[in-house]
């Protein structure tokens, strides 16, 4: 009844070729988008802005960087908390060494030097692939993040080994910096994820990102028929490593705005980004920013609710949620492997039929 | 000899000696990949659990105590009132196996029962938020502060190889003689009866020729009628037992804590170099990758500012994959479209 093609009416190619085939699945995303841009400017607060909606955002770039890795070209990769890290030190540098710069235009380069490296470290995806890649993978993890400790010239020889984000501004607002509005950085995160959605979901529905699906399903028939390993494996790591970049200077810049490498870029950023992917759904676009939106928010709500609402103690509550979280993981493996995209998607079938399901 | 040779000589045996180390955390990923296809992250948290229920038992901690401080505002800690009086070590290591054959019990019951035939990165990532659960849970259980674990297993240097080792050098250079930790020298040689008794357990018993029919190919060995089920608790249990020889090794070295569940990252490497499914491999690839993160950090560490142990592993494990992907003892890939 809601939600059907019937009656929507396709008289050219490009109208076929939308993103959004049915109308109300369109009109529901252009609002979303549009309450997204001209309302919660207006109502956001502090506390919603730097434990809310921007790390959901940030978390969403860096969940769309690492599904077009892993779920689109099948290489799976444990590397993301470094390659984050570099996107960081990048800004760092930019912001440092060229303080007259756009903050839109230091993000998007801390993604080119990120994107890079990825190639760099997507070399070895070549000769190996599966569990062994993931591990080869973490090579760069824990290399990158110990070159970031140990080489002064990456934090401007600060006594502290700390990199801290300077006040820099976009269009005369500051965005970085402890004075930076929470209306302006929000918008600024915005502007950069919607942007950087639109290119990854028509990447993925053109000719690279069919050859990126090609590699996944079967590399050697993929080979056979004439998509080629090399260009396609780099490629998935370039444009992977870019948004990974682009989410690390964002995470640094604009949310943390101080960052000390084995902390902020561990381990455990890596594998909290796979979670946000395995979860939200492999291979989805929409599945990476529910990914990211769940695993940011569920922590912050079962804080809210054992500690603030029943009072206990911070160190228990915190073994509780490691116990949820895993829980929680094991669950979703369980009843729904493909992740909460692939829920949405059998709802959206049962709408389209409903109420008359023949 | 010569003090740098001497120096490098040290250098070597207390690598051989981590890498031991490394070796007894591979070994239970390499008998669990073998029987069930499963990468099993959560083994550095089985070791973390295990050490931590063992120092649980052997001290007379009440389980969950904050918890149920919490909620009930009471004040339990122990079971009698000083802390000594747990119970024998003897009787805390058998409770703890029956705990960690419990644990692969449920395993098996709740998680992979439901996930046969699911692609290898599903199960990875299971393993993985079952590391995330029991972390949090041992945590819970037993509380989070470090704890010092004390079997009665001698450490400390050696004297007597400080004595033999001084006699090599000439007579007037100041050598002091090379440090070794009798508890390494103790792990290395459980490690080595822990290989002894399980390749005895695999080849003589009807259990363990049932666990290598499963190893070599699960319909096969369904056909003639093993229960892959049974056998996944039993690989399961096996493993926990391994793990519980690791959490206590390294427990005794640097005391129960968190910390020990991150040596899973660093047996990663050491299953690539020697192969997932190989038990010799997992052995000489701890070995090797022990003898050569110690030797790099000895004569590249001061050069790059040190501390190079953190990587050194997984570089060495990439490019020895580059030209080697299966490992030194792992089976030819052979792909077929």
């Amino acid at each position: 009844m809601f939600y059907r093609e019937s009656g929507d009416f396709k008289a050219t190619y490009n109208k076929d070729q939308q993103i959004f085939t049915i109308a109300l699945d369109r009109w529901f995303v252009i609002l979303f988008v549009a309450f997204a841009f001209l309302v919660v400017p207006f109502l956001i607060n502090d506390y919603w802005e730097k434990s809310v909606l921007v790390p959901v955002l940030v978390w969403s770039i860096a969940a769309l960087g690492l599904n077009i890795l892993v779920g689109y070209c099948g290489q799976l990769s444990l590397g993301t908390g470094g390659f984050m890290a570099v996107g960081a030190y990048a800004s760092y540098k930019l912001t440092t060494a060229f303080p007259e710069l756009n903050m839109f235009i230091v993000v998007l380069l801390s993604g080119g030097i990120t994107a890079f490296v990825g190639i760099l470290f997507g070399l070895p995806s070549l000769r190996i692939k599966g569990f062994y890649l993931a591990v080869a993978t973490l090579a760069s993890q824990f290399f990158l993040v110990w070159l970031f400790n140990k080489v002064p010239w990456f934090y401007n020889y600060s006594a502290s080994g700390m990199i801290i984000a300077p006040e820099r501004f976009v269009f005369g607002i500051a965005i970085t910096g402890p004075n930076a509005p929470p209306w302006a950085t929000y918008l600024f995160c915005l502007t950069i994820v919607v942007v950087f959605a639109l290119i990854a979901k028509n990447l993925t529905r053109g000719r690279i990102g069919r050859s990126w699906m090609a590699i996944r399903d079967m590399d050697i028939a993929a080979e056979i028929i004439g998509v080629s390993p090399l260009y396609a494996k780099l490629s998935a790591f370039a444009v992977s490593s870019f948004y990974i970049g682009v989410a690390g200077a964002l995470f640094f810049s604009v949310y943390l705005g101080a960052a000390e490498p084995t902390e902020a870029f561990g381990i455990d950023k890596s594998f909290l980004v796979l979670f946000m992917i395995i979860i939200g759904g492999l291979g989805t676009i929409f599945g990476s920013f529910i990914g990211a939106a769940f695993m940011t928010l569920m922590p912050v709500l079962f804080k809210n609710i054992m500690v603030g609402g029943l009072g206990w103690p911070t160190d228990l509550v915190a073994h509780l949620i490691l116990i949820l979280i895993g829980g929680l993981i094991m669950f979703f493996l369980i009843v729904e492997p493909h992740g909460l995209a692939q829920l949405w998607r059998i709802a959206k079938e049962k709408l389209r039929l409903w109420p008359f399901p023949h | 000899m010569s003090l740098e040779l001497l120096n490098t000589l040290e250098v070597i045996l207390n690598g051989l000696m981590t890498g031991v180390m490394y070796s007894l955390v591979a070994l239970g990923f390499v008998l669990i990949f073998k029987a069930s296809g499963v990468f099993n992250y959560a083994q550095g948290v089985m070791c973390l659990f295990a050490a931590l229920t063992l120092v649980g038992f052997q001290t007379g901690q009440i389980p969950f105590a904050h918890l149920i401080n919490v909620i009930f505002g009471t004040e339990y800690h122990h079971w009698s009132s000083d802390i000594t009086g747990g119970m024998n070590s003897f009787l805390a290591i058998v409770l703890t196996v029956i705990v960690m054959i419990g644990f692969a019990y449920i395993v098996e019951r709740f998680l992979l029962r439901h996930l046969v035939n699911q692609a290898p990165i599903i199960l990875f990532m299971a393993t993985i938020g079952l590391a995330f659960f029991m972390e949090g849970f041992g945590d819970l259980m037993w509380g989070a502060n470090i704890k010092p674990l004390d079997l009665g297993i001698p450490s400390g240097g050696s004297f007597w190889w400080e004595e033999v080792t001084r006699t090599w050098a000439t007579a007037d250079s100041k050598y002091i003689g090379m440090y070794i930790d009798v508890l390494d020298v103790w792990a290395a040689v459980i490690a080595v009866l822990l290989v002894i008794v399980l390749t005895l357990f695999s080849q003589f018993t009807k259990t363990g020729r049932a666990l290598r029919a499963v190893a070599d190919d699960h319909q096969a060995a369904l056909t003639v009628g093993i229960s892959l089920r049974t056998i996944w608790v039993i690989v399961w249990s096996i493993a926990g037992i391994v793990a519980l020889v690791a959490g206590i090794m390294w427990g005794s070295k640097s005391g129960v804590q968190f910390s020990l569940s991150l040596i899973a990252l660093k047996a990663l490497p050491v299953l690539i170099l020697g192969g997932f499914t190989s038990i010799p491999g997992a052995i000489v690839g701890g070995l090797i990758i022990g003898v050569g993160e110690k030797l790099f950090e000895f004569w590249i560490g001061p050069m790059v500012g040190g501390a190079t142990e953190n990587w050194f592993a997984y570089v060495l494990a990439l490019f020895f994959l580059m030209f080697r992907p299966q490992g030194l003892y792992g089976e030819k890939i052979i792909e077929r479209v």
